[in-house]
């Protein structure tokens, strides 16, 4: 991808919100959550919400790693692998009581959700955005 | 550019009827009752683009997806498909179908969503080492770049897929003028014999220029060298048909003088040892660098260029974000001073990083049959079946050797002007030139100071220097094509590409659907 820091934010703000949302409802009912539906939807969306405000953060953080590369870009993988150190962070959030109103939620119900969405919503970066937005490709992934 | 392109458009020839006067000639404006006077035929079409090569296509095609009727645009030309200039420098400069371009796996020329990219078009016809190759580069993998043949043929698709043919008018385009009234003249010499007149013009409310590179220049070394001795075939440009320097080597070993450190030098690099180690051929190699690059350059820590051996590295022609990304951004919001100094810091002659141009390179290295050396030619004269050339070295003065052949891979660009058309545009519709010497275009790639109730636009290697650096590229021209498009959709000539509409049009490409 060939970001720009408010592209970046853009694109993290609104696959996280729609994309991620919508895989969130799906998947949801079938996590090990052992929780009421209600409470497990709680968990799951403080997951989506967290993510999405550290991520504004975390996207700072990239931005500046990429001023150090001569082409600007930020590597397919990159957009991968940085799953690693945010799905550790959200999750000793979690873990650690940092998130005061969800009860507690299963590791092997946050892995599953968490990874899987991350994956769903590279994917959709990394090609399918390009279809419906013209030019979110040109403008370094800026939507407005 | 192929000889087609920049042919001399016509000779001195007795006067035929409906041709350019005198008083057309001269005259900055024109009125429609001036062309009926010289008998010159006139076509109505709001929208006409010339030149005809990639440039003019992908610009049709984002119409074509806006839903513009093929009613409404032509593309006058002398080409017989879009690629045809395109593939004769690829082929000439040794990139035939089956070699890889150097160019981006969402470069799409066929596809403006770029989307399936080419490389997963690969994976989906079963190479999934493509897929990994994207999802790994260029940490773990050298950039994925598309075979020359599969950006053809999937153009050839998309081509018939937009009825492309039906647009398409045979011809060189002479000139364009301004209309009194508001609006464009674009005069076409058709081929001889193929109408009454020996004019048509086409009367439109917006024209694209999209003809290519106006020329090669070479060296004035490599002149001087074919103008005394009038040799052309010992020494060669690499964007010319040379595969008698080949040949000859199958015929009897040989020396040869490589002059460049571009894709170009690459790729016959490779030609070259791809012939010692297929044909076992004895062929020697020289290679002259006039700036040696032996390690990461650049003006500042967040601005440092891979580089070794002599070469700078950089994926494709341009940093990448230059196509969408910081970059981009940073020289569209430039002007003057700065602008140029943006172009200064991305530029110089660069090679793509290549495991196996590696290898071949330290191979010859260490078995002695590669040498590099360090300067620029002073002379070359003939001596015999040889060329005797003197470079200057910045260290140890002047050293003269004897080559079999030498191929020059330096790649210069003429002068806007050498191409008639161009030089027209200056001459009499207020087109100006751009910190960089080429043709200025605003950010929508409309020609600075040409408007006349319409807008002449143009894209491709003559607007370089302007707001968007990657212009002659495939991905750039796509990009030049969307700005036209959105100005146009803004006047009214095309559709709006939304999410809807563009989803659904990106669905009839997908089932090939013919729009």
């Amino acid at each position: 991808m060939l970001p720009t820091l408010s592209g970046r934010i853009q694109t993290r703000i609104f696959l996280l919100a729609v994309v991620g949302s919508i895989w969130t409802l799906i998947i949801t009912p079938v996590l090990p959550t052992e929780a009421s539906l209600a409470a497990s939807y709680g968990a799951t969306f403080s997951v989506l919400l967290v993510v999405l405000v550290l991520g504004v953060l975390w996207e700072l953080v990239y931005h500046g790693i990429q001023q150090f590369r001569w082409e600007k870009d930020w590597p397919t993988l990159f957009g991968l692998l940085t799953a690693i150190p945010e799905g550790l962070l959200v999750w000793f959030l979690f873990a650690g009581g940092a998130i005061p109103w969800i009860g507690s939620l299963p590791g092997p119900a946050f892995v599953i959700h968490f990874v899987s969405t991350w994956l769903i919503v590279w994917l959709v970066a990394n090609g399918p955005m390009r279809v419906p937005f013209i030019h979110w490709r040109i403008n370094g992934g800026r939507l407005i | 550019m192929s000889e087609s392109t920049i042919a001399p458009q016509q000779t001195q020839t007795p006067p035929q009827p409906g041709d350019l006067n005198d008083q057309l000639i001269a005259s900055d404006f024109w009125t429609d009752q001036m062309l009926a006077e010289a008998g010159i035929p006139v076509v109505d079409v709001p929208f006409v683009t010339f030149g005809g090569g990639i440039g003019s296509f992908v610009t049709v095609d984002y119409l074509r997806i806006c839903g513009v009727p093929t009613s409404a645009m032509r593309v006058l030309t002398p080409l017989k498909t879009p690629w045809e200039s395109y593939e004769y420098l690829t082929t000439v400069s040794q990139i035939p179908r089956g070699e890889r371009l150097r160019s981006d796996s969402s470069s799409c020329p066929d596809n403006i969503w770029g989307f399936p990219s080419y490389a997963i078009r690969e994976a989906l016809q079963g190479d999934l080492k493509q897929a990994w190759n994207v999802l790994v580069e260029p940490i773990f993998a050298n950039y994925y770049t598309p075979r020359a043949g599969h950006a053809f043929e999937s153009m050839e698709k998309e081509m018939y897929r937009i009825r492309y043919p039906e647009m398409v008018v045979n011809g060189q385009v002479r000139m364009v003028r301004r209309r009194v009234g508001g609006g464009y003249f674009t005069i076409l010499t058709p081929p001889e014999g193929a109408t009454p007149t020996k004019r048509i013009a086409y009367r439109s409310q917006w024209v694209h220029v999209a003809v290519g590179y106006p020329g090669l220049k070479f060296l004035p070394d490599l002149q001087r060298y074919r103008n005394e001795h009038n040799d052309y075939s010992r020494v060669v440009n690499a964007y010319e048909r040379h595969e008698h320097v080949y040949e000859r080597l199958h015929q009897r070993p040989g020396t040869v003088l490589i002059r460049g450190g571009g894709i170009v030098a690459s790729r016959v690099l490779q030609r070259l040892i791809d012939d010692r180690d297929q044909r076992g051929l004895q062929t020697q190699i020289v290679h002259l660098f006039r700036t040696y690059v032996d390690r990461p350059h650049g003006t500042g820590i967040l601005k440092r260029r891979k580089g070794a051996d002599g070469w700078a590295y950089q994926g494709f022609n341009y940093p990448k974000s230059v196509w969408g990304g910081q970059l981009k951004q940073q020289v569209r919001k430039s002007e003057g001073e700065e602008r140029a100094r943006l172009y200064k810091e991305m530029g110089g002659t660069n090679t793509p990083v290549r495991r196996d141009w590696k290898e071949q390179l330290r191979r010859g290295r260490s078995e002695g049959w590669y040498r590099v050396m360090i300067g620029s030619i002073e002379d070359m004269r003939p001596v015999g079946d040889l060329v005797e050339v003197t470079v200057s070295t910045p260290d140890q003065g002047p050293h003269t050797g004897t080559f079999d052949a030498v191929i020059d891979c330096t790649g210069l660009e003429a002068d806007i002007r050498e191409h008639r058309v161009l030089a027209d545009l200056l001459d009499h519709s207020n087109a100006q030139r751009n910190p960089v010497g080429r043709l200025d275009v605003q950010r929508n790639f409309e020609v600075t100071g040409a408007q006349n109730g319409g807008k002449i636009y143009a894209s491709g290697s003559a607007t370089l220097g302007g707001p968007f650096p990657g212009v002659d590229t495939f991905f750039g021209l796509q990009i030049a094509a969307q700005e036209i498009a959105d100005d146009l959709i803004a006047q009214g000539f095309a559709q709006k590409l939304g999410p809807g509409r563009s989803t659904s049009q990106w669905w009839k490409w997908v089932r090939n659907k013919q729009i």
